[in-house]
């Protein structure tokens, strides 16, 4: 049954081969059995109620693709009247007194949340070890890391905790759990979704989407996601397409392109050889492949490594122990209790943020870096819109490498750059994808797909092409 | 040593909006803490600002009223501080590109005027409130105020005494009330003033360190404010001492200004644009809209008092000062067009001095527009003499019913019949023959006794100008 697509089990729901309670079951019973620690709350009561309600919906007749579908939600989309920490100790103890937007469309479609997944504090993390719930493992191998920040929900997909799950992309973080896990996963057109709700780490990157088995699956979640929103002034006013309608089209003639700056050194050969072979994969199906340059690409990281902190820094400051979260033990005076309260309750990672983006933002360094980032960010989102004069797609790793060992990356900055490839395409607010694409010592690894403004239908087609040509993302996990 | 004083001011208006300026929480005043401050108010996780068009709407009409250029791509800034009244840890502001750019105001001191420059103009959020003696052991914070919207009006350092602060201040307080886009009331926070105040000795251009003031909730404690503050730093300097760029709060009761913070001690904002905002973009149209919508500013309202009603500069001054003023000569104009200049007098006279004495403001007055046109009108159609009038204007103000009303009850009307007023005119002569001689011999002060003699008579009541006319045509 946990092998089952999206589109396999709503069939599933719609001939009464089981019920959404008798689905919900099975995957709350299979997430209490995991070890993988993929959650930081399971919602089982909750669950029930809605599986129930949506057995009531498909009774009546009254039901859609989703209806009755289990899913784990990210931890960092508002879930009303159920804990939302974001990973962080900071709101262990806050209960949103609101729906995020996400939330909220999901819900409408009559949907299933079986918990919120587990995730690096405040998005934070390229390997999910800094949740405050502690660290998920990579279902291929426990040992390994599922890759962050949405590595509870990439987990949970690999492992058939959960059929699809949300997640949230800031500088990889859909990518690159999902190529270290396995699975298919969407980072939307920056504004294509609605941020509202979804709890900020950097504004201007910020980016939900959805993580799931097949590209089909994929273009079936963005629909129900995806769309403008009034409460969110970044969301674009853009049409919202039928995104499983292109999907069959033949990608004949698809010109790709592969920038050399993404094949150069630090790139594992083991990843190197999958994407390489994934990419001849495409030219058997009569895809035409370029070289192309993206000069700028070698300054993502420090760019990304500015941009995001600084937006943290402000982002955070909310974050004081006053009207919500954590406060410390009896504070002496006011100072004592914005201090202790956030250095008790953020994690490492979060404060060296913090701490970059004050630093960068502060008088006399802003122009230095807060400004010459934004100036590097425009060159880098010049690059693709050149190489997207000459090529329909782009292709590339998603990591440098597969699965790395939990508690084997100690420097800050090695973690920095696991996000070399990923970082781009948040900076230009592009969509980007990450489908399975081979194994490398047992471990995924993930082929990347970076398409034009609003050409996730694009991406979804050829994403689904590929999939009916391979069967990467039909494999699965040995359990225990 | 000859000191000059440099002014400018910062003045914060409250736009008059129906909600926030980046939620749709209620910004009505003086209600129950923490009632009007929805999810986006209180800084929860995950909530976003979304513009109001009103507060836009409003920033470019003052923008407009100042002749002030209007930046058509304006951007909001976070500035970064900590204070438990401010949810987010940042204020949503304009730092580099704010919604109003230069303009300029004129202002009037006695029968001088001059051209005060306005810097800037730019949209930013209230913080809340923070309560500390309401509790004991804590302070208590109401987030009701927190994303009120606030047009921050930032002057040049042009004014040079704190007159000319006054009444720049005042100028741009009647203004904004004008354009509809401020309530103007500053006991409850809704105009509030900040001083920037220096001196330097008179002819030298250099400015010299200021201080800022604030907490000056009155047009009467700027110009406290200001005159101790020039006194202070004419002391400072004067003792061989320097003057210290600080914040300084000024307290009403004392009558003081203390040190808030010095400059070393001022917060490094962090500003950087908001990038949950886009840049607001305000096109042509838009702009073209606004301008055609935009009512009488009180200059051009001035202008129209003087050629088209002929009034002289300084009752039309006067008159357009306050919208609530011109609000209420106008209503009496209604019905009095042709009587404007009395109309002028007995608003200018009669009733802000009953209201000065009183002090009730003219939106609160006993004696209503329609009640006074009333009474004009009947000066004006000869029913009662001006000096009656003005016991009727006491008995209207007192409460004893409208003009006609009273006039009919106490038999104010005035005698317009000639055939009565020549009876008595006849006899007075006819009893008076010496002074009638005198004025018969060329002495024509003596008239004024008989018209004397003649209202007497009347009570008051002849017609003055019946009165005149048959007694010169009897007596000569």
């Amino acid at each position: 049954m946990h092998k089952k697509t999206i589109v396999e089990l709503a069939q599933g729901l719609k001939d009464r081969e089981f019920s959404s309670v008798e689905l919900t079951k099975y995957y709350l019973d299979r997430i209490n059995k995991s070890d993988l620690n993929a959650f930081i709350t399971v919602t089982d009561d909750l669950a029930m109620i809605q599986a129930q309600a949506a057995d009531d919906k498909i009774a009546a007749g009254d039901s859609g693709i989703l209806t009755g579908i289990p899913y784990a939600h990210k931890d960092i989309f508002c879930t009303k009247g159920v804990k939302t920490s974001a990973g962080s100790k900071m709101l262990d103890n806050f209960v949103s007194p609101y729906d995020a937007t996400v939330s909220h469309k999901l819900n409408s479609e009559d949907l299933v949340m079986l918990g919120k997944a587990n995730m690096d504090e405040f998005a934070m993390g390229s390997s999910n070890e800094n949740s405050y719930y502690g660290e998920v493992k990579n279902p291929w191998n426990k040992t390994k890391i599922p890759g962050g920040s949405s590595g509870g929900s990439a987990a949970s997909v690999a492992a058939g905790l959960s059929v699809f799950a949300t997640g949230t992309d800031t500088g990889g973080s859909i990518r690159q759990p999902s190529s270290l896990c396995g699975i298919t996963g969407l980072k939307p057109t920056y504004g294509r979704i609605s941020r509202y709700g979804m709890i900020a780490y950097a504004s201007s990157l910020d980016q939900a989407g959805p993580m799931t088995k097949t590209a089909q699956d994929s273009a079936i979640v963005l629909n129900a996601m995806a769309g403008f929103d009034e409460k969110d002034s970044t969301s674009a006013q853009v049409d919202v397409p039928d995104y499983t309608a292109n999907l069959n089209n033949s990608i004949e003639g698809l010109t790709i392109g592969l920038p050399k700056e993404f094949f150069s050194e630090g790139l594992d050969d083991v990843v190197a050889s999958s994407v390489m072979a994934a990419v001849k994969e495409f030219e058997k199906m009569g895809a035409t492949v370029k070289e192309v340059s993206l000069p700028n690409s070698a300054y993502a990281i420090p760019t990304y490594y500015i941009v995001a902190p600084c937006e943290c820094s402000s982002n955070l400051s909310r974050l004081d122990g006053v009207r919500y979260g954590y406060r410390c033990e009896d504070p002496k005076d006011l100072e004592d209790l914005y201090l202790r309260s956030r250095s008790e309750a953020f994690g490492d990672e979060v404060k060296r943020r913090i701490m970059i983006g004050a630093y960068a933002l502060s008088a006399g360094y802003y122009d230095a870096y807060y400004l010459k980032a934004q100036k590097t960010r425009h060159l880098i989102s010049d690059d693709f819109k050149k190489a997207f004069t000459e090529v329909d797609v782009i292709m590339g790793p998603v990591s440098p490498t597969t699965a790395f060992d939990l508690g084997s990356v100690k420097d800050p900055v090695s973690m920095y750059l696991a996000d070399i490839y990923t970082l781009s395409a948040n900076l230009a607010g592009l969509p980007g994808m990450s489908i399975p694409a081979g194994f490398a010592q047992n471990l995924p690894v993930g082929l990347q797909l970076i398409g034009d403004y609003w050409s996730e239908s694009k991406l979804l087609n050829i994403a689904h092409q590929f999939q009916l040509q391979t069967d990467w993302h039909t494999k699965e996990p040995q359990e225990n | 040593m000859q000191w000059e004083t440099v002014i400018g001011l910062e003045i914060h208006a409250q736009l008059s909006t129906k909600s926030k300026i980046f939620s749709a929480a209620s910004t009505k005043f003086g209600q129950e803490p923490n009632s009007q401050a929805c999810a986006v108010d209180l800084g929860l996780p995950g909530v976003l600002p979304v513009l109001n068009k009103e507060a836009v709407d409003k920033a470019i009409r003052f923008g407009l009223a100042v002749n002030a250029h209007i930046n058509q791509r304006n951007v909001f800034d976070r500035k970064n501080y900590f204070y438990p009244d401010l949810p987010k840890g940042y204020q949503i502001s304009q730092l580099d590109w704010p919604i109003v750019g230069e303009g300029e105001i004129e202002i009037s001191i006695g029968d001088e005027t001059k051209i005060i420059g306005v810097t800037r103009a730019h949209l930013e959020e209230d913080a809340g409130k923070s309560v500390h003696d309401m509790f004991d052991d804590y302070s208590a914070i109401d987030l009701n105020r927190a994303g009120t919207p606030l047009l921050e009006i930032v002057s040049e350092p042009d004014m040079r005494s704190a007159k000319e602060a006054v009444a720049y201040a005042k100028k741009i307080h009647a203004l904004v009330q004008y354009i509809g886009i401020c309530d103007g009331n500053m006991q409850e926070g809704s105009f509030r003033c900040d001083a920037n105040v220096s001196i330097r000795p008179m002819g030298q251009e250099k400015l010299g360190t200021r201080a800022e003031l604030k907490n000056i909730n009155s047009f009467k404690f700027l110009e406290k404010a200001i005159n101790l503050e020039v006194e202070r730093q004419q002391d400072i300097i004067e003792d061989g001492g320097e003057v210290v760029q600080e914040t300084r709060l000024y307290d009403a009761v004392k009558n003081e200004t203390r040190s808030m913070r010095s400059k070393e001690e001022a917060n490094d904002y962090r500003y950087f644009p908001d990038p949950d905002l886009l840049p607001v973009e305000i096109s042509d149209e838009m702009l073209e809209n606004i301008k055609s919508e935009l009512p009488e500013l009180p200059q051009e309202k001035k202008a129209r008092f003087i050629n088209d009603l002929g009034l002289n500069d300084y009752d039309a001054d006067v008159l357009t000062s306050q919208k609530s003023l011109a609000d209420y000569f106008e209503i009496m104009l209604e019905g009095n067009t042709s009587n404007a200049k009395l109309c002028a007098n007995w608003v200018m006279g009669e009733l802000s001095a009953s209201l000065n004495k009183n002090q009730i403001e003219i939106d609160n007055s006993p004696v209503s527009a329609q009640d006074l046109s009333l009474l004009i009108t009947r000066i004006g159609d000869d029913t009662i003499s001006g000096k009656i009038a003005k016991d009727v204007f006491k008995a209207i103000w007192d409460g004893e019913g409208s003009a006609d009303e009273i006039i009919d009850a106490k038999g104010l009307k005035q005698m317009t019949d000639t055939g009565a007023i020549e009876a008595i005119v006849d006899e007075i002569i006819a009893n008076n023959a010496p002074q009638v001689e005198q004025f018969k011999s060329g002495n024509e002060k003596i008239l004024g006794f008989f018209v004397g003699q003649a209202m007497k008579a009347t009570q008051g009541k002849a017609n003055p100008k019946l009165l005149n006319e048959l007694l010169r045509s009897k007596l000569s």
